[in-house]
Order: C-alpha cells, then sequence, then structure tokens
C-alpha cells in the first residue's frame, strides 16, 4: 500500500510543477500506480535505499533515481536499477 | 528482490486483487536547475517521525492519511517509526534510518557539489492507507502546494 501512497503524493507534487522520482519495491504495483519517473530497486520491503550503514550504496541508489529527472516522457518512466 | 511471489499468502492475495488507484498527473514537469544548484525534498511512507510528534494512529479505519514535516536540520538517527503494517522488516530502518529517509546522503552529497542544499523540511506519511480519499482531497495535495512554497526544485519519495 506503501506505493499506491506514494504515488498519489507524487502525482498531485508533480502537477504542482515539481519534478518527482520515487523508489518502487514492487515492480508489480509500481506499474498499476504508474507514477510519473520510478526507480525499481532489487531489495525487500523496508529497504527502498538498500541496506543500513552503508551510505555509499545508499548514495547510488539516490543519484541513480535523481538522474530520471533529466527524462520527461507523456508515459510513465520506470527503471530497473539492476539493469 | 521482492515481487508478490515473496509475500506471505495473505498479502499476496491481498495485494494482487486489491484496485490501485493511479497516479494523476499529465505531463512531466521540468527539471529548471542543474543537480548541483537544486534543492530537493524527501518524502517518505515510513511512518517517521520525531520523538516529541504524535505517532501515526494505526487504529484509524482505512489508514491514517495525516504527516509529519520533519526539520531539515533533523538528527536522522532520532527519528522513529510507527507503521502499523506487518508486511515489512523494520530492523533496517531501526538501525538506520537512511535506509528509507536519506537525509544525511542528500547532505554529504551537497557538501561534495553533487546535490543542492537539501530543503528546510521533509515529509512523512504512513503508506498503509487502503481508503485513500482523504489522502487525496487532503493531505496529499496539502503536502504538494508545501512544496512548492518551499521553492523545492525536485522530490524523491519512497515507499517501504
Amino acid at each position: 500500500m506503501c506505493h499506491q501512497t506514494v504515488g498519489l503524493v507524487q502525482g498531485f507534487i508533480e502537477t504542482e510543477g515539481i519534478p518527482t522520482v520515487s523508489i518502487a519495491l514492487l515492480k508489480e504495483v509500481a506499474i498499476r500506480v504508474a507514477s510519473p519517473r520510478t526507480l525499481w530497486v532489487p531489495y525487500p520491503l523496508g529497504y527502498p535505499f538498500g541496506e543500513p550503514s552503508r551510505p555509499q550504496l545508499q548514495g547510488r541508489i539516490i543519484l541513480s533515481a535523481l538522474a530520471l529527472l533529466a527524462q520527461r516522457s507523456p508515459e510513465p518512466i520506470l527503471v530497473d536499477l539492476a539493469a | 528482490m521482492t515481487s508478490f511471489a515473496d509475500l506471505s499468502p495473505k498479502d499476496r492475495t491481498f495485494m494482487e486483487q486489491y484496485p490501485y488507484r493511479r497516479s494523476r498527473w499529465s505531463e512531466m514537469a521540468e527539471l529548471r536547475k542543474p543537480l548541483g544548484l537544486a534543492r530537493g525534498a524527501l518524502v517518505t511512507t515510513a511512518a517517521l517521525h520525531l520523538p516529541d510528534q504524535p505517532p501515526f494512529d494505526e487504529t484509524v479505519r482505512g489508514g491514517d492519511w495525516s504527516y509529519r514535516e520533519i526539520p531539515g536540520d533533523v538528527e536522522v538517527a532520532r527519528l522513529r517509526t510507527s507503521h502499523r503494517s506487518k508486511s515489512f522488516d523494520r530492523s533496517g530502518i531501526e538501525k538506520d534510518p537512511n535506509v528509507a529517509f536519506p537525509l544525511d546522503r542528500l547532505r554529504e552529497l551537497s557538501v561534495q557539489g553533487v546535490l543542492g542544499v537539501p530543503l528546510d523540511r521533509h515529509f512523512s506519511f504512513m503508506g498503509s492507507i487502503t481508503a485513500p480519499g482523504s489522502l487525496i482531497k487532503e493531505t496529499a495535495p496539502e503536502v504538494a502546494r508545501k512544496l512548492r512554497e518551499d521553492g523545492a526544485d525536485w522530490v524523491l519519495l519512497s515507499p517501504v
């Protein structure tokens, strides 16, 4: 349900003219929610930025997500971090 | 990696059959500054809050649609989660809240010149909202307006 809440809040923020990107842990839900930009990460529920006390990993995930901000599309953008 | 197949049978059935609401947007906004100058904010649905803020209310039917403002100068390690969901492992967040709310990382990337200075407030929801009517009517647009008023150049959101 967290993904739906993220997607609903994200849509309102994007509509205010602010570019947004979200992390997704469950690809099946991310596809259904269809947020503007989403980075799907290969981690368990509860771990959107990877692992605790792994600052370099957390930083890499942040920058991979923010890199999507440069993209604009009429359709949702969903990228796999592991790809 | 997580997929429906990894969930408990009860969670899996619910998650597969739930009628998800789609994110409502019509046109993607444009990033107007280089990231090194752009100021951003975090939105988490990990139900994080400061020790002196009221916890999220797990008794609200359909899910607590309120939010907490997290000040930009917060000591991240002091954040607590009151998330009601039993579907995820919270031990990682309890050990290091940056795994769901990586404000310390944004600060470091800002010092390195990779990102602009993080904004002065960030936002926390509790994600397990099965009846999102009040979220859609009230709190989601309210937080979006606050982020515009704060001059957010970008927003990074994350579920748990």
